[in-house]
């Protein structure tokens, strides 16, 4: 057995490790901290396969901003999280025998499947020798020339996410001062000052 | 040496456990949106298991795509997930019921 396979098994364990605490984890910080286990994990599967710039994106976006975002939501919000565990075991025969059903299905898939004899004739983009060309070059120069409307359509996505998100959460409390533009702007020198003349002696 | 079944057996393992985690926490929405994230996991594994095997980068582009639209739905999910925290004080999906009618 190479490096590289034990790698691969190291990483697979990781992986299906990491995925299973997540979902039995009690507290749901352990949650979030074994999915970044998870993810971290098939980032290192993901350079195994030679996609390095995915692996990167893996770690980047969903380690650095996805996972921060989770675990931001779950320290802020104020739940009883035990009582919402309250039923599990009662839920944990069915779910079990969901998956399973579905394990087997998946499995039954996969005995009748074969590759196509024509596969490697109908690929889209054949991935360049390495010596010539890295994975991200390589990608960067597919998703920029073939691909790039459907990339513009990846930002649009992210840009109506980013707008939705912050619609959604931004709330106008009562009862506390926030500036006013445009009541700052149509301020009116003339009316907002006024000069008195104080008598002595006699006040207003 | 480490062939495609291998990581396809690793998807489907994540897959199932994404499913397993919608049903075991019905109650709670934010491992309800875990569960979700590993499932959208093991969809991009095939895909990059699928594209180093056959040599074909479009595969990749894909997961790219996949990731995307996976950090936009937790990011509106959250928001929706604060915004009825903040109105009903809970997490339950089985409060969810505004709409009901």
């Amino acid at each position: 057995m190479g490096v590289a396979d034990i790698a691969f098994y190291i990483f697979a364990i990781c992986t299906v490790t990491g995925a299973l605490f997540t979902v039995v984890a009690k507290n749901p910080v352990h949650s979030v901290l074994w999915l970044i286990l998870a993810f971290l994990s098939s980032a290192g599967l993901f350079v195994l396969l030679g996609a390095e710039f995915v692996a990167m994106l893996l770690v980047i976006v969903y380690v650095g901003a996805v996972m921060v975002l989770f675990m931001f939501v779950v320290m802020m919000i104020d739940v009883d999280f035990a009582a919402l565990r309250g039923q599990m075991a009662k839920y944990v025969p069915i779910a079990l025998l969901i998956g399973v059903v579905l394990l087997l299905e998946l499995a039954m898939v996969f005995g009748v499947w074969e590759v196509s004899e024509n596969a490697a004739a109908a690929r889209a983009a054949v991935t360049p020798d390495l010596n010539e060309v890295h994975n991200t070059a390589a990608l960067g120069a597919l998703i920029y020339d073939q691909y790039i409307y459907m990339f513009q359509a990846a930002g649009l996505i992210l840009l109506v996410a980013m707008i939705g998100a912050i619609v959604l959460t931004m709330r106008h409390r009562t009862g506390i001062k926030r500036q006013n533009v445009m009541e700052q702007m149509h301020r009116d020198p003339a009316k907002a000052m006024e000069v008195v003349d104080v008598k002595p002696g006699q006040g207003l | 040496m480490i062939g495609i079944e291998n990581y396809l057996a690793v998807g489907a393992a994540l897959f199932v456990i994404g499913i397993f985690g919608i049903f075991l926490n019905r109650k709670n929405v934010i491992v309800i949106l875990m569960s979700i994230e590993l499932m959208l996991l093991s969809v991009n594994i095939n895909l990059v298991a699928f594209s180093s095997f056959a040599g074909d980068l479009v595969g990749q582009v894909f997961t790219i795509f996949v990731l995307t639209v996976a950090a936009a739905e937790a990011a509106i999910g959250l928001a929706i997930l604060v915004v009825f925290f903040r109105n009903r004080g809970t997490i339950d999906v089985e409060d969810v019921n505004v709409m009901k009618g």
